[in-house]
């Protein structure tokens, strides 16, 4: 079938013919293209329960498709193809295997909050974004993005001690995404943190460093934190192991 | 006192929640917050052993997660303290209060989630409207107002050009912030105009700047730096295109964004900005007469001593 708007379609999908003959017309030139047909049928039922089951993603059914959150997005005005709107609507669907061709881009959403702001519908976009890279991460579909590794690690400080010590937030990232500290821009930064520090406060923040900064009996409220979140990850295992039945697979570790 | 502004007696005294940036990155900030206050009469009472809010992190791990650390703070100022006003300098901080405020008194399985949390953890149950919240801004243009102010500016920062950056999380999502957006005296969340208020008060020239809210990639600073340094040059360009040689802030972790991206996009990108960035609370410092070394502002990482120097402020 010819088409007119051809930026809506991925590039697979479009056939071009130089030039066409049906039944005795020429319809070369901007007629020729056509949509490859095809019938869709790899659903997966699940997918908006699975969405929703990953922090931030659960006021996902609420979408009524108005766009807005894409017209108002940080990402997308950097690279069109950051798409939350489209995302939302492939997760309603189910159609998973068209969702994960943009899996490497997903994560990039910068907590702006704007289409959380102008959003009528109270779906929080940006929750579902970040609910989206977890799936494609728990999934296997992605591995771990560095915004994953750098919510781990602060997260698992604040578990730890209540409070965060930001060289060891920074430090301890670095590590687990194998970046180098020793970055000249990283240098320069510190040099010119370290050029007006007076002295009494260098030497506190190195007492912090060593030391780190602590809640006063934090405990309670750290076993607290993490039963409930070891709750959370139960029932959302439980939902995805429930497709995975359906499909006729074996259960997630 | 021009009778539009309706000062409140009750922020004189009010709960401080400094956050862990204030103890880090952002020292400069806290200590020109205390200042300031000082200065001008205000009493800040930390909160006790408080805790970390999550940043824009925690809530990735789940979201009641973050609710519960902002809450605990709360429970905190308001049944072992007696207070009924925290005020936080930090917009993650600030944000992250708004919204459990918010989540607690709209959402049900917040409530649930929390009164589970807060009894295992032995905190006193907060109840909504237990605690308002406020930014810093909010604190000094209610408890001292604009003609307060001015009269107790010693050095005007006449001739300064200062575009002012607020950043998502002061205004962002409006639902979280009940009280802005409701006419005269109030900040508005599409064009917030406190820090202009406040530093027009101090005698500043405020340029108008387009980008006042637009996002530095704060969340992302380390983890998409390319991102970051993008969105971070839009904002240092725009902010040098409309005239301004200051970019007064009021957030820890847009300062340290935007100090931190200048520099990476001078090695990475080799483009060069001029504006420096100094925080709001050190700006109205030095407008009433508080040297720079008390504000700190030689620890900043961007260098705005020159300027200072030849606008008589340093």
């Amino acid at each position: 079938m010819p088409i007119h708007e051809k930026s809506l379609i991925r590039p697979e999908n479009l056939r071009e013919q130089e030039s066409l003959d049906i039944d005795g017309i020429d319809v070369s030139g901007p007629w020729s293209t056509f949509i490859e047909s095809r019938v869709v049928n790899d659903y997966n039922e699940n997918l908006e329960d699975e969405v929703s089951a990953f922090p931030g993603g659960s006021l996902i059914h609420r979408c009524w498709q108005c766009g807005a959150c894409t017209n108002s997005c940080t990402v997308n005005a950097i690279n069109p193809d950051f798409n939350p709107r489209f995302w939302i609507y492939l997760v309603r669907l189910g159609m998973e295997q068209e969702l994960i061709r943009d899996k490497d881009i997903i994560w990039q959403c910068v907590s702006c909050h704007k289409c959380t702001h102008v959003c009528p519908r109270d779906v929080e976009p940006e929750g579902v974004m970040k609910a989206l890279s977890h799936w494609l991460e728990y999934k296997g579909h992605t591995p771990k993005s560095n915004s994953m590794h750098f919510d781990e690690e602060f997260y698992s400080q604040v578990l730890k001690t209540g409070k965060i010590e930001e060289g060891r937030v920074i430090r301890n990232y670095f590590n687990r995404t194998s970046q180098p500290l020793f970055q000249n821009w990283l240098i320069r930064m510190v040099k010119g943190m370290i050029r007006g520090l007076p002295f009494v406060l260098m030497i506190k923040m190195g007492i912090a460093t060593l030391l780190r900064p602590k809640t006063r009996n934090w405990k309670a409220s750290s076993d607290a934190i993490s039963e409930y979140l070891d709750e959370r990850v139960e029932e959302r295992n439980s939902v995805i192991n429930r497709t995975d039945q359906q499909e006729g697979k074996h259960g997630q570790e | 006192m021009d009778k539009n502004e309706n000062l409140r007696k009750d922020l004189q005294r009010v709960a401080y929640y400094p956050g862990c940036a204030l103890e880090g990155s952002g020292h400069a900030y806290n200590r020109s917050t205390k200042q300031v206050g000082k200065k001008l009469g205000l009493d800040l009472v930390e909160i006790e052993n408080w805790n970390c809010c999550g940043a824009m992190e925690v809530k990735n791990i789940d979201p009641e997660i973050q609710n519960f650390l902002s809450v605990r703070n709360m429970s905190i100022a308001k049944h072992k303290m007696g207070f009924d006003v925290v005020m936080a300098p930090c917009n993650g901080c600030y944000h992250n209060l708004k919204k459990a405020e918010h989540d607690i008194a709209h959402r049900e399985p917040t409530r649930t989630a929390l009164e589970k949390l807060s009894k295992k953890s032995k905190v006193p149950e907060y109840k909504a409207g237990d605690i308002e919240t406020i930014h810093a801004l909010d604190w000094i243009k209610h408890a001292i107002g604009e003609s307060n102010l001015a009269r107790q500016v010693k050095n005007s920062l006449k001739g300064l050009k200062i575009a002012n950056y607020y950043g998502c999380m002061y205004t962002r999502p409006r639902h979280i912030f009940p009280e802005k957006d409701q006419g005269e005296n109030s900040e508005s969340t599409s064009n917030p105009h406190f820090m202009d208020d406040l530093l027009r008060a101090a005698g500043a020239q405020i340029i108008d700047f387009p980008l006042k809210t637009a996002c530095c990639g704060g969340a992302h600073t380390l983890s998409d730096c390319d991102t970051s340094t993008r969105l971070v040059l839009n904002i240092l360009q725009a902010a040098e295109t409309c005239g301004a040689d200051v970019i007064a802030t009021e957030c820890p972790t847009c300062h340290t964004g935007l100090e931190m991206h200048q520099i990476r996009a001078e090695e990475t990108l080799n483009i060069t900005t001029k504006p420096v960035m100094l925080y709001f609370t050190q700006l109205l410092g030095l407008a009433l007469g508080l040297s720079p070394r008390k504000l700190g502002i030689q620890e900043n990482i961007s260098d705005s001593l020159d300027l200072l120097r030849q606008q008589g402020l340093a």
